[in-house]
């Protein structure tokens, strides 16, 4: 079979979009549950409510959008088939979304059954995804550093999943395991490897269409994966022994490796060749700053380590890494992907001729630009509040605000999508 | 090495280029100049689309005998963005802003898409199956795309 055809194997619109629209509702959940909580919450990472709004951001927000936009990607972008997507969607989705649900009711209640239940359902959903994501990527003809970038970052969810499955069981029975050395293991695998390769193998796709950049180097775009893979395999050595120098080496070795990610985008942005900026590049910018700006605050924290030490170092590097670089490349993305899929499939509904909606039609600049506004506000309350908690519970509200706009702007874009679309059916009834 | 396809390549990163002009003065609201970048892309991306269905295409169909495949899909890829194009045209006539961005940032993605499609897979089979003719054909394609280049500014 030739690769090409496989292009053309779109999903069915409903099978992105259901998790597109979901992961918003989760971030807003998590600035609602800061609000309600306060300051004290952004004390510690180890705080019950901060575990519980790490996890509806991480496998709430992220996630969700993640496995959607692999399920749109794959077979669109890196030729793979993705079997069944209807069916897959109809599993992961609502699986993904109650599992996420149960873990963050088990943080806020420390009920074990809860945990348990989590785990499982975590194991059986991503189990079940990652098993056909798989079969699509190490079958697809398609070749280049994006593929292999996203087979790494699959890789690392699995082992993400699995650590997070061992974790939640061990919180459920009260094993003496090292907790605490396993939670930055999963972590980093989380963050590092799962998402940040992903966004990479995208990135070395999407980021060049968009605005016309030059490619990225070669070497820049294989290195990173197969860096960022060898700096968590080290950091996992944790594992057989700790010599604490070293690994404060290796981490910063793997927030280097990011902060060249992220000044190799920078640096093809700024040689684009459009000249015409948008609000989804003004989201890149802020998610590749965030990311440099982790390595600074990490240096910053080993120069001077009574404030290193403080627990909401900790803090503010992951509120930079889920908000600052996770959350505004996702939306920036979303703001691209659904009004150009939605485009798309309209076009093949009425065919050549008729004319839909464009993208600018279906979600206005504007209305993106301010949500972005508001979500740099957010990302710098929420900043702000890990040193001053007063302003927590603003932070919170502001956070909740800046997902329920992104939420609002794609349900237009759909809305705008159904208009056209029950339109054209009734017209074509009508001849 | 020299490909086949190289003029193709080279072809795509001169319309982009063409395109991002129009864009950028259409945005300024410099409609003289927009007018003028619009058309040269116009015409640059009609003679790319034409150079492809009139030349490359039959000749990779006749070779592989792959006539309802990748280069089925590639033409009705081109006819959506002369949709988009028209479009572009009309508000460009009317001097109509939005209009304009708006069509002009879907066959973007749109044209972007479709150039990954031939440059990572389409072109490099072209690029096998006519090897033997590469000479001729590839002055052929050349000779094709110059032609309008130098009548553009």
């Amino acid at each position: 079979m030739h690769p090409n055809l496989s292009f053309e194997q779109a999903p069915p619109i409903a099978v992105p979009f259901r998790f597109f629209l979901t992961a918003p509702l989760f971030g807003i959940a998590a600035g609602l549950l800061l609000f309600l909580q306060g300051g004290e919450m952004l004390a510690s990472r180890w705080m019950p409510a901060a575990l519980a709004a790490t996890h509806l951001l991480v496998v709430g927000f992220m996630l969700q959008a993640m496995c959607g936009a692999l399920l749109q990607f794959v077979p669109v972008a890196a030729g793979g088939n993705i079997w069944r997507p209807r069916l897959v969607a109809g599993i992961v989705h609502p699986v993904l979304a109650a599992a996420t649900v149960l873990l963050v009711s088990a943080f806020l209640t420390q009920r074990p059954a809860l945990f348990t239940a989590a785990a499982h359902s975590f194991v059986l959903g991503l189990g079940f995804f990652g098993t056909v994501v798989s079969a699509a990527l190490w079958r697809t003809p398609a070749r280049g550093p994006t593929i292999v970038a996203l087979r790494i970052a699959l890789i690392a969810l699995l082992v993400t999943m699995a650590l997070g499955a061992t974790l939640a069981t061990g919180l459920a029975r009260g094993n003496q395991w090292p907790l605490l050395m396993l939670t930055d293991i999963h972590a980093a695998w989380g963050l590092g490897g799962w998402a940040l390769v992903l966004l990479a193998g995208v990135s070395y796709f999407v980021v060049p269409m968009f605005q016309l950049t030059p490619a990225y180097p070669a070497w820049l775009a294989r290195g990173i994966p197969l860096l960022l893979l060898a700096v968590l395999l080290l950091w996992s050595l944790q594992f057989v022994g700790a010599n604490e120098s070293v690994f404060k080496l290796v981490f910063l070795g793997g927030l280097g490796v990011g902060a060249l990610f992220a000044a190799g985008t920078l640096h093809i942005q700024s040689r684009r060749r459009r000249k015409v900026g948008d609000t989804t590049l003004l989201f890149f910018r802020t998610a590749m700053l965030s990311l440099l700006a982790i390595l600074l605050s990490a240096c910053v924290f080993l120069a001077l380590p009574p404030v290193g030490s403080d627990p909401r170092a900790a803090v503010w590097v992951g509120l930079l890494a889920m908000v600052g670089v996770f959350v505004s490349a996702i939306s920036g993305m979303l703001y691209k992907i659904v009004p150009f899929v939605s485009w798309l499939h309209l076009q093949r509904i009425c065919g050549l001729g008729t004319l839909p909606p464009t993208m600018n039609q279906m979600l206005a600049e504007a209305a993106m630009r301010r949500q972005f506004y508001v979500h740099l506000l957010a990302l710098g309350l929420l900043l702000s509040a890990v040193w001053v908690p007063g302003v927590a519970r603003m932070a919170g509200l502001v956070f909740a605000i800046d997902c329920a706009w992104l939420a609002w702007n794609l349900i237009q874009a759909v809305q705008a999508y159904r208009g056209f679309r029950d339109r054209i059916r009734v017209a074509a009834e009508g001849c | 090495m020299t490909a086949l396809t190289d003029p193709m390549h080279r072809h795509h990163k001169h319309c982009d280029t063409l395109f991002a002009d129009a864009e950028a003065a259409a945005a300024k609201g410099d409609w003289q100049a927009a007018t003028r970048d619009f058309h040269a892309f116009q015409l640059e991306l009609e003679t790319h689309f034409r150079t492809e269905e009139e030349v490359l295409f039959p000749a990779f169909e006749a070779t592989t005998g792959m006539t309802g495949g990748p280069t089925q899909m590639m033409r009705f890829e081109h006819a959506q963005m002369r949709d988009l194009v028209a479009r572009m045209d009309d508000s460009v006539q009317v001097r109509d802003a939005a209009g304009f961005a708006g069509a002009a940032e879907t066959l973007l993605i749109l044209m972007q898409q479709h150039n990954m499609k031939e440059e990572n897979i389409l072109y490099p089979m072209c690029d096998r199956s006519l090897a033997s003719q590469s000479g001729t054909l590839g002055a052929q394609l050349s000779e094709r795309l110059d032609a309008t280049c130098l009548t553009t500014p």
